[in-house]
Parts: structure tokens; sequence; C-alpha cells
């Protein structure tokens, strides 16, 4: 069976985008893109779109960006799995390209996530949890991740300077990513000068909202070697999900989802966690790094947070993670934020990540959640 | 009358809305299944474990432990004005869980993880609509019998 690789990658700038619409934040993405690609538009067999609907004013989002792409009447859908939208539009595109009815497939993240007012985005916070029996008590997404939190420190001593070294490390990293929304390293006392969200979280241990695109575009293995020197390949690609509601999660110390995503990826890969050079994770809260960490296999159970305290997740470590400044100094369209994992991820392979570069980056991983865990889809990148 | 569960409610229609009723009269009720026998809670009308959707309500102690809780200081739309709140997930000691705020009968400074706790019914007497919910309180804690007749 192919191979599927990716030859062309495109990245807009993420942050408050009043100067575009999503169309034209997906054109930005996807111009650069084919540039790098250097193949014409009529190449591209169909498009698949990554973002979650209920923050847009345009409905059907993917009818739009595919008429603003020049892409009609090439087929296009839209996948929506929350935050982890991104991913399911490669992995479907991936599906595509893997079962023979499509060559080349363009993959757009977008999202634009200001066009709501504060109002609009309060009550959307109120629903993010389940809706039945448990957003009646005020629920927030922060809120459910806190809890996480919570109970990773009772169970593994987990410590509030643990938490602040995950966003020290982010947005370090995030101040050399000219992508970035926040491009400013912090201090260990901004992080714990800052107000409070939901217990132990303050306003530094979330990501921000934002809004932005990236696009990768896939192709079957004799077309990549055709139209790049050296295709980034998706070698391992596991999808799993959990239960909505956390009154089902027999764990509360990190994401099965994760877990059983992770293992698929490895597998089909034919790798180990031990092998990943360079890795994107979901950061959406402090927290959630750490029980990435975990849940990938990059430390065991409950190690996450002296992983990070002890800096085996900068470049020079263990593994480099975020080094793109992950969602928490990126910023987090939820939309994009899948598919620039894989951007990130695969311009690491090429060792093009410039300042941020990782040393001998051969296999790579992406780590998107959706929600509080009921989704997540993880790949193994890797090069010949 | 699940429209009366919660202090918003997104759901007010389910198969398992007597639920609502019950709770309105000072009882906590889980599900089991008719045909297989399994148990849940929160009640859920179709069983996970045969797929049968016959089920009958049992009552449940409301008995259980701590897991975890946040402080949400951050509120969303219809939680503005009571915020800051505590939430916690307990989990009963009849099976299942339950996720309500920390009642006034556990003060901040005692909330502790793998505390007992007793899930306890309550109603929004301030409200003029009909609001029934529940709160995690100190073992022992009753149910409160002017808002029993309200
Ligand atoms: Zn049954």
């Amino acid at each position: 069976m192919t191979r599927v690789g990716i030859i062309g990658l495109g990245h807009g700038v993420f942050g408050r985008r009043s100067d575009a619409t999503v169309q034209e934040l997906a054109f930005e993405a996807f111009r650069e893109a084919m540039e790098d690609a250097g193949i014409e538009r009529s190449r591209i067999d169909a498009s698949v779109i990554g973002a979650v609907p209920e923050y847009h004013k345009q409905r059907s989002l993917a009818g739009v960006v595919q008429e603003y792409l020049g892409l009609v009447p090439k087929p296009t859908w839209l996948t929506e799995v929350a935050c982890a939208s991104g991913s399911a539009a490669i992995r479907t595109a991936w599906l595509s390209i893997k079962a023979g009815v499509h060559d080349v497939v363009a993959v757009v993240g977008c999202q634009k996530m200001t066009e709501l007012g504060t109002a609009e985005i309060l009550a959307l916070m109120g629903r993010v949890g389940e809706v039945q029996w448990e957003s009646g008590f005020g629920t927030t997404f922060p809120g459910y991740y806190a809890m996480f939190a919570k109970r990773h420190m009772h169970e593994f001593g987990t410590t509030r300077d643990q938490l602040t070294d995950v966003a020290i490390k982010n947005h370090f990293y995030g101040a050399m990513n000219p992508k970035a929304l926040f491009r400013k390293a912090i201090t260990k006392e901004k992080v714990a000068a800052s107000e409070d969200v939901a217990t132990p979280f303050q306003v530094y241990d979330c990501c921000a909202n934002a809004d932005g695109a990236a696009c990768v575009i896939l192709a079957r293995e004799a077309v990549a070697k055709e139209v790049s020197s050296a295709p980034v390949w998706l070698s391992g690609m596991g999808c799993a999900t959990a239960s909505m509601s956390v009154l089902r999660r027999p764990s509360l110390v990190g994401l099965p989802s994760a877990e059983a995503a992770a293992a698929q990826a490895y597998a089909m890969a034919g790798i180990t966690a031990k092998d990943v050079k360079v890795a994107d994770v979901h950061d959406c809260f402090t927290i959630a790094e750490i029980m990435a960490y975990e849940d990938v296999g990059f430390c065991k159970k409950g190690e996450g947070g002296p992983f990070v305290a002890d800096r085996q997740t900068y470049i020079g470590g263990t593994v480099a993670v975020n080094v793109d400044g992950g969602l928490k100094a990126k910023g987090h369209p939820i939309g994009a934020t899948g598919v620039s994992m894989t951007y990130e991820i695969a311009k690491q392979l090429r060792g093009e990540a410039g300042e941020r570069q990782v040393p001998d980056a051969d296999v790579g991983l992406t780590h998107n959640v959706g929600g509080i865990g009921q989704y997540c889809f993880v790949q193994v990148l890797t090069r010949d | 009358m699940f429209k009366w569960f919660g202090r918003v409610n997104y759901t007010p229609y389910t198969k398992v809305s007597d639920f609502a009723r019950h709770l309105k009269n000072g009882r906590l009720m889980g599900s089991r299944c008719r045909h297989c026998g399994a148990t849940s809670f929160p009640p859920k009308a179709d069983c996970d474990a045969c797929m049968s959707g016959d089920f009958e309500f049992v009552e449940v102690s409301g008995a259980g432990t701590l897991v975890t809780f946040t402080k949400i200081v951050a509120a969303p739309t219809g939680f503005e004005d009571v915020a800051p709140y505590n939430i916690g997930v307990l989990d009963l000691a009849d099976g299942g869980r339950a996720l309500a705020w920390l009642g006034e009968t556990v003060p901040e400074a005692d909330i502790a993880i793998g505390m007992e706790l007793q899930l306890v019914p309550r109603i929004l007497e301030e409200l003029e609509e009909i609001k029934v919910y529940y709160t995690l309180e100190r073992p022992g804690t009753t149910w409160s019998t002017a808002a029993a007749d309200a």
C-alpha cells in the first residue's frame, strides 16, 4: 500500500486577525503550502477543511474556503472534533489517499475565534462539558483540566512550580517563532502574579484563543517522490476516543484516548516513544502537556512534572516538546492547531526550523486532543 | 421535568426526566437495567452492558469520596453572579459518580481529595421557577424539609 508524504507546508501568523476573513486566513496558509510544493493547483484532487463551525458567522465553512482557494469543482468536506479538527482533516485526507481515491489532497485547518463577542464566548464556554449532568453546575474548559491537575498533584506530587515550568518553556520558544501569538519570554513571577481562572490555574496556565490557519499538502508516494526531493512521511496514524463525561472516566490523571492513539501510531510506524526526537503536544493547559508526556510514553505516568522541571523537553533534553511555543505561546485557533502541529514537525524533520531546530530530528510526533480528551489523534512523522 | 435540573438547563427532554421529579422529593435515583441488572449513576435509559432500553429507577445513598475539585473563578454565562464557586467529582459508594457544587457544610479550607462527602438534593429557593440540583456536604447532612415542602 502506498505511503503518504507531505509535499507542501504553509502557516499564517496566529493572533487577533481583524484584518482578514477566515477564508483569507486559509488562503495565506494555502498559498505558502502551494509555493512550497511547487505544483500546479490543478493537481489537487480534493481538500479537507478542519474547523469548529460554531465560532464562525459563515455557516458550512468548507464550501466558502474551497471557492476562495480556487479549488471548485473538486470535492471538499469539513471535519469537526473540537480542538482536534485539524488532525481529523489530515486523517481523512490520508485515508482518501490510502484508499486509492485521491493522489494529492490539500488539508487546511482554519479558525477565526475573535468574531464572537465576550458574551458569546462565555456562553459557548458554559457548554464545553457534558451538558445534561455537568454544565448545569457551571463547569468550564479550564475547570475540567484544573480538576485533572488537582488529581495529578494529589496522586503524584506534581507541583505548582512544575506547571509554571511548562509555561516558561513554551513562551521561551514562542519568542523565537515569527508565526506565534505571544513572542516574549515570561518569568515565574509573571505567572504567579496572573489572575486565578480555576484553581490551581492562573491566566498563564491557559492557552489563548486566536485566529489563524495552517496547511499541509499530502500526496501518494509516487507523486511525493516526483515533486519533492525529501518528503516527510505520515508513518504512524493513531486515533482514539474517551468518554465525554468525567463521570465515566476511570482515571482523571491522563487521557486514555491519548494512550491508545499513541500505541496505534507507534505500532503502525514500527517505533517506540524513545525514537521520537521532537514533538508537538496539546498544551491547552499546562497540566495537559505534563499528562501528554506520560500518555505518549516520553516518561512514566506521574513523572511528567520532574521531566519538565529537569529541562528534559527543551532542545538538548530527552525529547524536544513544543519548541514552536505550543498552543500556550503560539495561540490556539482550534481548527488550525492540529495542522499547525504537523507543519512544525515536518519543518523540523526537513531541518528548516531555524534557531529552534532540533539536531538530528528524524522522527517526530504530534498529539492533538479534542475537548477534554474525548478525541485524540497521534501522528508519527519520519523521513527517509 | 428535566428542565428543573441544574442552575442552567440545556437538556429539558430526556428519557430519564423523572430523575428531577425524584430529586425534588429528596430522592437520588440511579438506573438499573431490567434486562441484565447493570446500574448507572447518573441514570441512563439505554444499558451500556446489553443495549436494552428497559430500565427502572433505583435509589442510591449519595455517600461517596471526593475524587477531585476546583474553584471556578472565571465563570460562564448564567453563573457570573455566584462565582467563585467550588465544584467537585464524587465517587459514589453505590457506584457511579456525580459532579456538583461543594456546599456550605464544607468550608473551602477543609476541601481535600479523598474526604468522605454526601450528595444532598437541593432546590434553588430564590428563583421563581423550580430549579433542583444537589451539593456535596459533610456526611450526615440531611435534606432540608423546607425545600421538600416547596
Ligand atoms: Zn442491560
